[in-house]
C-alpha cells in the first residue's frame, strides 16, 4: 500500500491563483465574522496577544466564539476546549471527504493543509473537485491552498481590526447579542430538509431543558440527542420512501 | 477568567482543532470513515450550534425561561433571513440591526 509520506505531488501555482481568485466572494462572509470575534474577545477581557494567538492558531470562528462565551461565563478552560472541539467535529468529516481527492500529495503539504481546512476552503474545493474530476492533484491542492491562504490572511487581519475597534466601542451597542446572532447566521443556511430541522429543534429544546446540568454537560447531551433524532428521522423518511417506491412498482 | 485559563483554553482548542482537521488528511490517510459516523458528523453543525444558541436567546441570567422581546425578535430576524437568503452576512446584519433598533426604542 502506498503511504502518503512517500508521495511527492506539490501544489501548482496555477491552482493557487485560481483558488485565490475563487475565494474573493467568500471574503465577504469571513471579514465581518473576524471583526466580530476580535471585538468580542477584547470586550471579554482578552489582551491583543491573547486574541491574536487564539484566532491565528484555531481559525474556526464559531468554536472561538463558543469557547470565549463559556470562559467569560466562568466555565473552566477544559470545558471551553471540549465545547469548541465539539463545534469543530464537523471538520473530521471535511478531512475524510477532501483526503480522497489528494492522492499522492506529499506529507510536507498535508501538514500545513490541515491548518487551512475550514468551512469555506472545504466547500469551494469540494465543489471544484466534483465539477472537474479529471483535474491534476497538483492543481487541486493548489486551489485549496489559494483559498486557504487568502481567507486565513483576511481572517487574521479582520480579527486584529476587530480587537482594535473593540477597545473603542461604547457599551450599549448591542454587542452582547452579537455572538448568538453570528451562530444563527452560520447555522440557518445549513438547516435543509426535515431531518436537519428535527435535529436542530430537538437539540435546542434539550439544551434549554438541560441548561442547569453541571459543567456544560447539557450541551453535549443535547447535541447527541439532536444527532440521534436527526438520524432516526432520516431513516424513517428513507423507509417511507421505499414503501412508496415498492408500491409504485 | 485568569490568564492561565485563557492560555490553557487557547492551547487546548488549537491542538484539538488541528488534530481534528489533520485526522484523515494525515494521521489516518487512505482510510475512510464508516458511513454511520459520516452521517452522525453531518448532523453536528445543525445540532451543536442550536444547542449553544437556544439558551442564549431563551434563558435569563438566573437560568430561568424569559421572553425578552428584543432578543426573540433579533433571533427570529436573523434566522428568517438566514433560511430565506442562505447568506450569512445578510443574516448577521438583519439580526444585529433588529437588536440595536429594538434596544433604541426601549422595547
Amino acid at each position: 500500500m502506498r503511504r502518503p509520506d512517500q508521495d511527492r505531488v506539490t501544489p501548482s501555482r496555477r491552482g493557487l491563483l485560481a483558488g485565490a481568485w475563487a475565494s474573493l466572494p467568500v471574503l465577504l462572509a469571513v471579514a465581518p465574522f473576524g471583526l466580530i470575534f476580535g471585538t468580542l474577545a477584547t470586550e471579554a477581557g482578552f489582551d491583543l496577544l491573547q486574541t491574536m494567538t487564539f484566532t491565528t492558531m484555531v481559525v474556526a470562528g464559531a468554536s472561538q466564539l463558543a469557547a470565549l462565551q463559556l470562559l467569560s461565563d466562568g466555565a473552566p478552560a477544559l470545558l471551553a476546549v471540549l465545547t469548541g472541539a465539539v463545534v469543530n467535529l464537523r471538520m473530521a468529516m471535511y478531512s475524510a471527504a477532501i483526503a480522497v481527492h489528494w492522492q499522492g500529495l506529499g506529507m510536507a503539504w498535508r501538514i500545513p493543509a490541515a491548518f487551512f481546512l475550514h468551512d469555506q476552503a472545504f466547500a469551494l474545493s469540494i465543489a471544484r473537485y466534483r465539477a472537474r474530476p479529471d483535474e491534476r492533484v497538483a492543481d487541486r491542492a493548489g486551489y485549496f491552498f489559494g483559498i486557504g491562504i487568502t481567507t486565513v490572511t483576511v481572517w487574521i487581519a479582520c480579527s486584529w481590526l476587530g480587537a482594535e475597534i473593540g477597545a473603542r466601542i461604547p457599551p450599549g451597542w448591542g454587542l452582547g447579542f452579537a455572538a448568538p446572532v453570528c451562530f444563527i447566521a452560520v447555522v440557518a443556511p445549513m438547516i435543509r430538509g426535515t431531518a436537519n430541522v428535527v435535529a436542530a429543534l430537538v437539540s435546542a429544546v434539550l439544551a434549554v431543558v438541560l441548561a442547569g446540568l453541571p459543567g456544560g454537560t447539557g450541551l453535549i447531551v443535547a447535541t447527541a440527542g439532536g444527532i440521534a433524532a436527526g438520524m432516526a428521522t432520516a431513516r424513517h423518511i428513507a423507509r417511507k420512501l421505499r414503501v412508496v417506491l415498492e408500491a409504485a412498482e | 477568567m485568569t490568564d492561565t485559563a485563557i492560555w490553557t483554553m487557547i492551547a487546548g482548542l488549537a491542538v484539538a482543532t488541528y488534530l481534528i482537521r489533520f485526522s484523515f488528511i494525515g494521521l489516518l490517510a487512505g482510510r475512510r470513515l464508516p458511513a454511520v459516523v459520516t452521517e452522525a458528523l453531518s448532523f453536528v453543525p445543525v445540532t451543536v450550534l442550536p444547542a449553544i444558541i437556544a439558551p442564549m436567546v431563551l434563558l435569563g441570567r438566573d437560568g430561568h425561561l424569559v421572553a425578552d422581546p428584543q432578543r426573540l425578535a433579533a433571533a427570529a430576524a436573523a434566522l428568517g433571513v438566514g433560511i430565506a437568503t442562505r447568506r450569512m452576512l445578510a443574516a448577521i446584519i438583519t439580526g444585529m440591526a433588529a437588536y440595536i433598533l429594538l434596544g433604541q426604542t426601549g422595547l
